[in-house]
């Protein structure tokens, strides 16, 4: 589950900062900034589960 | 065996190392993110290992018939003083310099608290030595 999580959020990262240069030369920056916010928001998910999972363990390891 | 453990986590590192900085210089908030997940990453494969070495901790605290009480705060301060640490650091590291030093703040008060009951014990302890 671990590793390939980091590939797949760098694929994302790169995959949407090209998609932006395109967009941006169809002179679409609306669509370019929507773009970057929806790619902020998919990895923003992924973290809250991490963070969630991370926290839960910490809890229960030092008897929060 | 463990030796294999650090090379994996030190491969982790490097690789998403590598892809932060490419990332950087296009999407910052995503490098962000992603130097994020990978150092919660690390964390979550080493729970295993932190687990084992508190139980030896807390084995050891109950044949040396230790109070409970004390094991119990050392862990929860660790557990503070751990999280307050990760969140300045990925603030830090964002280059917020603020809030990593607010963050730093909160935990100390926190932690203080934790330990105003082991330090009025001591007290006690002290005053009872006194003649």
């Amino acid at each position: 589950m671990d590793i390939d999580l980091v590939f797949k959020i760098a694929g994302l990262g790169i995959f949407i900062s090209v998609f932006n240069m395109v967009l941006k030369q169809a002179n679409k920056e609306e669509q370019a900034q929507m773009l970057t916010l929806v790619g902020v928001i998919i990895v923003l998910m992924v973290i809250i589960q991490l963070i969630n999972q991370l926290f839960t363990s910490i809890r229960t390891i030092f008897g929060f | 065996m463990e030796a294999l453990e650090i090379i994996q986590i030190v491969g982790l590192g490097l690789i998403g190392t590598i892809f932060t900085m490419i990332i950087k210089n296009y999407k910052p908030e995503l490098a962000l993110q992603l130097s994020l997940v990978i150092s919660l990453i690390i964390f979550i494969l080493m729970i295993g290992r932190i687990v084992v070495v508190i139980d030896v901790m807390r084995e050891l605290a109950s044949r040396a018939n230790i109070d409970l009480i004390y094991i119990n705060t050392i862990l929860k301060v660790i557990g503070i003083a751990y999280i307050g640490e990760f969140g300045a650091q990925i603030c830090r590291d964002a280059g917020e310099g603020i809030i990593a030093s607010k963050i730093e703040f909160a935990s100390k008060v926190l932690i203080m608290i934790l330990g105003i009951p082991i330090m009025l014990a001591i007290l006690d302890s002290i005053m009872q030595l006194l003649p």
